[in-house]
Formats: structure tokens, C-alpha cells, sequence
């Protein structure tokens, strides 16, 4: 199995979502004594509107990083894909080799011989998303394009749709690609009361669902910790008193540490995003 | 899943009822809507400009690779066969020489078989001219010498004598007899010295 991916990650979101509750109740708790601290809150995530209130087009702080993470990722490849030679040069070398990431180190490790027409999608998914992971450590950006829900749930839903496809396909026919993935032969016959409820969940629901949520909860967890950490540095900088100033150092620390963390998470989640979507196209197309 | 419901309690608490925390989960239509616009380009970008060109010249280079590995591969035939070629041609060369050097060589032994033959008979030839005429002078000085001896001796003979010997015929007749037991005497000699 190569699912592996899933368990690697070594950013646990409980333990972070524990140590930022705690942190915040410690906080607040401070905060009510010193009577100015402001603890982060989901309202972080939906921004005041700049325009089209009220409209399908509403457009606030985070789809503009949105739209900025996209305007970079495009010049950046296309200026890296506008002159490409026999002989790369260091432009060039580097673009190739994160593509070559992606089309070796993921389609190809993954799906074998048939990765190829799987690359194009796998290498938008990587790049888009870390991209709009990214945005999240970018000073005056702050904020993932991708911790709000509906980014991750596009291309969720886009993975969806092309591994069912898939799966139709290489099983030559609905009906087909059903027993093989919801009646894993192999299996006395009673246990399928019990697995094909499991596997629909999972070919249907479970799959696309994870991929979406994990994307978009360990950004809100990551943007969360940051700004604890630089709201709490704030706070016993400018408006604790005494002692309790040096424990802004502290938090300084830990906001810089949580900095290149989310930096790590950013990359990490793009490639188990991508690595995901690869194994779900793998299962579904794979005779069982 | 469970650290999920967590942060979306966590969130909820710290929401302070003016957001609900669900919302986090539930993406708003304006969220899809920008998702959308910006999703799409990129994937635009690269299916159409970023992978076909970089796979266009990854293609090409393991192309030119492989044609320079061919390439290279029949530039080695080639030279192995030009090698031998002309190995074979230096043997064949080898051969002819020796073949010229023996056939110069009989050629030359002929030759001056034919020169040596031809000399031969060149100097036989002479030697034969010379001979002949040696025995034509012979014969011219005997005869000369016969008639000179002859009138010497006749006119030592008549002085002696004191007999001329006017007469022709009797003069004729003695000399000739002289003559002839002079040639008798001298071939006997010659008989007697062999």
C-alpha cells in the first residue's frame, strides 16, 4: 500500500489544536487581568468585504491573496516555461526539477506506466496548492489561500470526478468498476455486509472529504498558531507590565518557529494532497 | 476526525456566536466562485503552456540522446569496418608487392640469361668474321708469298746456276715443284709437331 503518506505527516492537528487551546485560555486568562489582549477568533476567515457585497463575485482579503498567489504561480511558470532549451539554465533547472517532482517522485512512484496522462492534473494540484499554502507565511499576505473550505473542495471535488472516471474506464463500465472497488474479491461473502458499506463511504464520501478537510484544517490550525503567537508577542510587549514583558521574547520565539513550521506543513500538505490524489486514481483503476 | 470536530469546537467557542464555526466547513458560494477563477488558470497554464513545453524538451533531449548513443554506435561499425578494409587492402598490397618482386626478379633472371645467350653468340659470330678473314689474309699471303718466293727463288736459282730461266714453262714447272716439296715439308713438320 502506498497510502503511507497519510501517517508520515508529522503535524498532528489535535496536539496543535490542544496546545492552541490551551495556550488561548492561559492567554485569555492573562488577557483579563491586562484587559487589552484579543485572541484569535474564526472570524479571521471571513474578512471584511472590498466589493461585491452580497454578490456571488463577493470578494474580500482572502480571495484577493488568492488572486495573488495565482498571478505569481503563473508569472513565475511562465516566465520559467517561456524559454526552455535543449541545455537548461538555472531558470530552468530548478522549474524542471520541481516538475520533475511531481512527475517522478509522484505520478510515476505511484501510478507506473500509465502515470502520464495523470501528470498535468497531479502537477496543477501540487503547485496551485502550495502556492495558496504558501501565502500563508508571506508577510502582508498572511493567510493560506486554502484555509477557507471552498479552494480545497474545488480541487477535492476535481480529484473526485477524475478518479471515478477513471475507475469507469479502466473497468470498461460502471457496473464493473462497483464490484471491483465495493466487493473486494477474496473476502468471504458475509463480511461484505460489513466492508461494501465501508468502501462506499470511502469511495464516495471519505476520500474527497479528507482530502478537502485536512488541506483546510491544518491551514486554519497553522494561521491560528501564527497569529496567537504574534498577537500574544504584541500584547506583552506593548501592554503587560514588568516581568511578564520577557515572556513576549518568548512568544516572539515561538511565532518565528511556528513561521518556518507552517512552511514545512505548506509543502507537506501539497505533496500529501497530490500523493493522495495519486493513490485514489490508483485504487480506483487498479484490478482488484 | 476527531481533531477535526475539535478544532471546529475550539472554533466555535473562541467564534463568540457571531460566526458559527461550521462555516469553516461549509464554503460560502463567493468561495467556490474564487476558487474557481483562480484554480482555472493555473490549470490552463500549465495543461497548455508549462508541460507541453518542458515534456516537448524532455522528449527531445533523450531523443538526442539516444540518436547520439545510435550515432555513436554506427560511427564504431563504420570505423571497425574501415579498419578492416583496410587491413585486408594492406595485405593485399603486401601480396601484390611480393608478387612484383618475384615476377622482377624471374624477369631479371631472364633477361640476362637472353644477354648472356645473345652476347655469346655475338662474340661466336665475331670470332668466326675473324677467323674467316684470318683465313682470307692466309690465303692471299700465300699466294702472294708463292708468287714472291717463287721469282726470289728463281733468281737466286739462275744466279746460282747461271741458267736462265727465261723459259716460262720450265719456270713455271720448277717453282711449283719447289713449291710443293716446301709444303710437304712443312706439313710433315706440322704432322711431326702435333
Amino acid at each position: 500500500m502506498r497510502r503511507r503518506g497519510v501517517d508520515r505527516r508529522p503535524h498532528d492537528p489535535e496536539e496543535l489544536v490542544l496546545y492552541t487551546a490551551a495556550t488561548t485560555r492561559l492567554l485569555a486568562a492573562a488577557g483579563e487581568s491586562g484587559g487589552g489582549f484579543k485572541a484569535p477568533t474564526i472570524a479571521e476567515f471571513f474578512p471584511g468585504v472590498i466589493a461585491f457585497e452580497g454578490t456571488l463575485f463577493e470578494f474580500n482579503r482572502i480571495m484577493l491573496v488568492r488572486v495573488i498567489g495565482a498571478v505569481a504561480l503563473c508569472l513565475l511558470f511562465w516566465a520559467a516555461s517561456r524559454r526552455v532549451s535543449l541545455v537548461p539554465g538555472r531558470g530552468q533547472g530548478v522549474a524542471e526539477m520541481a516538475l520533475d517532482f511531481v512527475r517522478v517522485n509522484i505520478a510515476q512512484e505511484v501510478l507506473g506506466k500509465d502515470s502520464r496522462r495523470y501528470v498535468p492534473m497531479l502537477t496543477t494540484l501540487f503547485f496551485a496548492i502550495l502556492a495558496f499554502n504558501i501565502t500563508g507565511v508571506i508577510p502582508l499576505l498572511n493567510i493560506a489561500g486554502t484555509s477557507l473550505m471552498g479552494l480545497p473542495l474545488v480541487l477535492a471535488a476535481w480529484v473526485y470526478v477524475v478518479y471515478l472516471a477513471a475507475g469507469v474506464k479502466a473497468h470498461h463500465g460502471v457496473g464493473a468498476f462497483l464490484k471491483s472497488n465495493l466487493f473486494p474479491p477474496g473476502v468471504p461473502p458475509v463480511l461484505y455486509l460489513l466492508i461494501t458499506p465501508i468502501e462506499i463511504l470511502q469511495v464516495f464520501l471519505f476520500r474527497p472529504a479528507t482530502l478537502a478537510i485536512r488541506l483546510t484544517a491544518n491551514m486554519i490550525a497553522g494561521h491560528l498558531l501564527l497569529v496567537l503567537s504574534f498577537a500574544a508577542t504584541q500584547f506583552f510587549f506593548f501592554e503587560a507590565t514588568g516581568a511578564i514583558k520577557a515572556i513576549g521574547a518568548l512568544s516572539l520565539a515561538a511565532g518565528f518557529a511556528f513561521t518556518l513550521f507552517e512552511l514545512l506543513v505548506a509543502a507537506l500538505q501539497a505533496y500529501i494532497f497530490t500523493l493522495l490524489a495519486a493513490v485514489y486514481i490508483n485504487l480506483s483503476t487498479e484490478a482488484h | 476526525m476527531s481533531a477535526l470536530s475539535t478544532v471546529g469546537a475550539v472554533l466555535a467557542a473562541k467564534g463568540s456566536g457571531e460566526i458559527d464555526g461550521i462555516r469553516l466547513f461549509v464554503p460560502a458560494s463567493y468561495d467556490i466562485l474564487w476558487s474557481l477563477v483562480v484554480v482555472i488558470p493555473i490549470a490552463i497554464l500549465f495543461y497548455k503552456v508549462v508541460l507541453p513545453k518542458f515534456t516537448a524538451v524532455l522528449d527531445e533531449r533523450t531523443e538526442r540522446i539516444e540518436g547520439g548513443i545510435a550515432k555513436a554506435e554506427s560511427a564504431q561499425a563504420e570505423a571497425e569496418a574501415a579498419l578492416a578494409r583496410h587491413t585486408q587492402e594492406l595485405a593485399e598490397a603486401r601480396a601484390e608487392a611480393a608478387r612484383i618482386r618475384e615476377d622482377a626478379r624471374g624477369e631479371g633472371a631472364a633477361i640476362v640469361a637472353e644477354l648472356r645467350a645473345k652476347a655469346g653468340a655475338d662474340a661466336e659470330r665475331i670470332l668466326e668474321t675473324a677467323q674467316r678473314q684470318i683465313e682470307a689474309e692466309r690465303q692471299q699471303a700465300v699466294v702472294s708469298l708463292r708468287a714472291e718466293v717463287g721469282t726470289l727463288a728463281t733468281q737466286l736459282a739462275s744466279k746460282i746456276v747461271g741458267e736462265a730461266l727465261d723459259d716460262q714453262v720450265r719456270q713455271s714447272r720448277v717453282v711449283d715443284r719447289f713449291l710443293d716439296e716446301l709444303e710437304a715439308s712443312i706439313t710433315a713438320d706440322a704432322g711431326k709437331g702435333k
